[in-house]
């Protein structure tokens, strides 16, 4: 038996339909028939989601572009959501996928910062520590196939040291001088990895986040003209007032593309 | 278009018109009132704009039963709330139980909801609900099926600090043109005003409102039309 169709539903209990290959000899045997189970899933769907999330280590610190739309399947509903928040005092967490998801990781990182300040005792999580968090919570939620849907970005900077990484809605998690989620995975990172350096200077770090933010303007369709560029460094964060970024639409090419080929696109 | 089983028994859903609009003092919340089941029209009047206390009130949008108990529980809680508070409950708690239960039953409901008010604290505050639990303060809202309508509209017709009267204006308009072409949306307009000086409820019955594109004035018969429009006899 295989399972070869399911139905998803937004709901604990599906259908999932499993092709009865029956070994029987006669020909009526041989018919494949489709058994019906009712099982429990609770993986939901995502319904307000937002796309990419880059960012990158520079020579202070870590520097994180998100922009700021809200998607309802094509629909782009919001266009002032705050992907990228400060987390306690050395962190910034950017997110793509379910908003809803993302405000309530919020809530818990609220609780967690305020239970480690309680403390009192002059030590406060780092960025380190609080991927660690993030990725056990992702995966645990996983496990229970109740997942947050979401891509977190995780950057910050403790006692000199940069630390930026991500975890996936199912619990994959690294770290690495440069990240990206989403649509960023293909467009931003091939930039990433040709043109970042070590100790990149604070403009050239925004120079590359916006290129790729451009490109991500260009060819997402999800995408949205307003975005924030965050910034850590040992000093504190700082978040960008939105803004837009100019497009080029100046290409010869783009003049009359169908002039040699009529009918065409 | 026959009618088929599971249209009698399909669940009672509100394709609708919600819209929340924030104005120089207060807010104004309207909806249509079309109610449907499958292609029936169950209820052409309902109330879909709910109090949950003297000054917050609820935009309703989607399944009608889950709606409507989101709103019982809310009302229930914020009821609580003011006794326990001694004093009115502002907007931002009232959406934020409305987020809650949204966001913990985002795998059985099925409501996009607008959360509405005045407090003395933030003054007219909107507040979207979204199917799956997000909260997002917004300067004005809009939701249900015939919203789709509506984004292009409101991106131009959307002004910061109108007056009660421009913004009773704007939400009537568009909850019109919304019903014009969404299947799911008709009947009455209703609105409330809400503000410091308390609440107002409006009611704008189909023939109060503007004809759009290809839309004819509507007339008590055929019978009528023709006695008017008789030509007279030409004198030679």
């Amino acid at each position: 038996m295989t399972r070869d169709i399911d139905c998803a539903w937004a709901g604990p209990w599906t259908w999932v339909g499993c092709l009865n290959k029956s070994s029987g000899k006669s020909r009526q045997a041989q018919a494949p028939t489709i058994v019906m189970f009712l099982v429990q899933q609770d993986t939901e769907l995502p319904y307000v989601t937002g796309t990419s999330v880059v960012a990158l280590k520079y020579k202070d610190g870590i520097l994180m572009a998100a922009d700021m739309g809200g998607s309802y399947g094509s629909t782009i509903r919001y266009k002032s959501v705050e992907r990228i928040k400060p987390i306690g005092k050395h962190s910034l967490l950017g997110a793509s996928g379910e908003i809803s998801d993302f405000q309530e990781l919020l809530r818990n990182l609220d609780e967690l910062i305020l239970y480690d300040n309680m403390w009192d005792d002059g030590n406060s999580l780092g960025p380190k520590e609080l991927h660690s968090y993030l990725t056990r919570v992702m995966y645990n939620r996983r496990n229970k196939f109740d997942p947050l849907w979401n891509s977190l970005v995780l950057g910050g900077v403790k006692n000199g040291q940069k630390y930026l990484g991500m975890v996936s809605m199912i619990g994959v998690n690294f770290e690495d001088s440069h990240v990206a989620t989403g649509f960023g995975n293909h467009l931003a990172r091939p930039i990433l990895r040709d043109e970042w350096h070590e100790n990149l200077s604070y403009e050239d770090g925004v120079k590359l986040l916006e290129k790729c933010m451009r490109v991500l303007l260009y060819r997402d369709r999800s995408a949205v003209n307003k975005l924030q560029i965050a910034k850590i460094t040992e000093e504190g964060t700082t978040i960008s007032q939105p803004y837009a970024l100019k497009t080029f639409w100046g290409f010869t090419a783009f003049q009359n593309p169908t002039a040699g080929a009529e009918g065409s696109w | 278009m026959d009618l088929k089983m599971e249209d009698f028994n399909a669940p009672h859903s509100m394709g609708t018109t919600i819209i929340g609009v924030t104005y120089n003092g207060g807010v104004v919340l309207g909806a249509d009132s079309r109610t449907s089941t499958g292609v029936y029209v169950a209820n052409r009047a309902s109330d879909k704009i709910t109090q949950l206390t003297d000054n917050v009130y609820l935009c309703r949008s989607g399944s009608a039963a889950d709606s409507q108990t989101v709103s019982d529980y809310v009302r229930y809680f914020l009821h609580q709330h003011t006794i326990q508070l001694g004093q009115p409950a502002t907007v931002k708690v009232a959406a934020n139980l409305v987020r809650l239960l949204s966001y913990n039953n985002k795998n059985f409901l099925q409501t996009g909801m607008i959360v509405g008010g005045w407090d003395k604290y933030e003054g007219g505050k909107i507040y979207g609900v979204p199917l799956g639990g997000t909260i997002i303060e917004q300067p004005f809202a809009i939701g249900g099926s015939g919203s789709s309508y509506l984004y292009g509209f409101f991106d131009q017709a959307w002004k910061e600090g109108m007056t009660k009267e421009e913004a009773e204006q704007l939400v009537v308009k568009a909850v019109s043109l919304a019903i014009a072409r969404d299947g799911a949306s008709g009947g009455v307009v209703r609105t409330v005003t809400i503000n410091s000086e308390g609440v107002s409820r409006k009611f704008y019955p189909g023939d109060t409102l503007p004809l759009w594109h290809e839309e004819l004035e509507p007339q008590n018969s055929l019978l009528d039309m023709m006695n008017v429009a008789s030509p007279e006899p030409m004198n030679m």
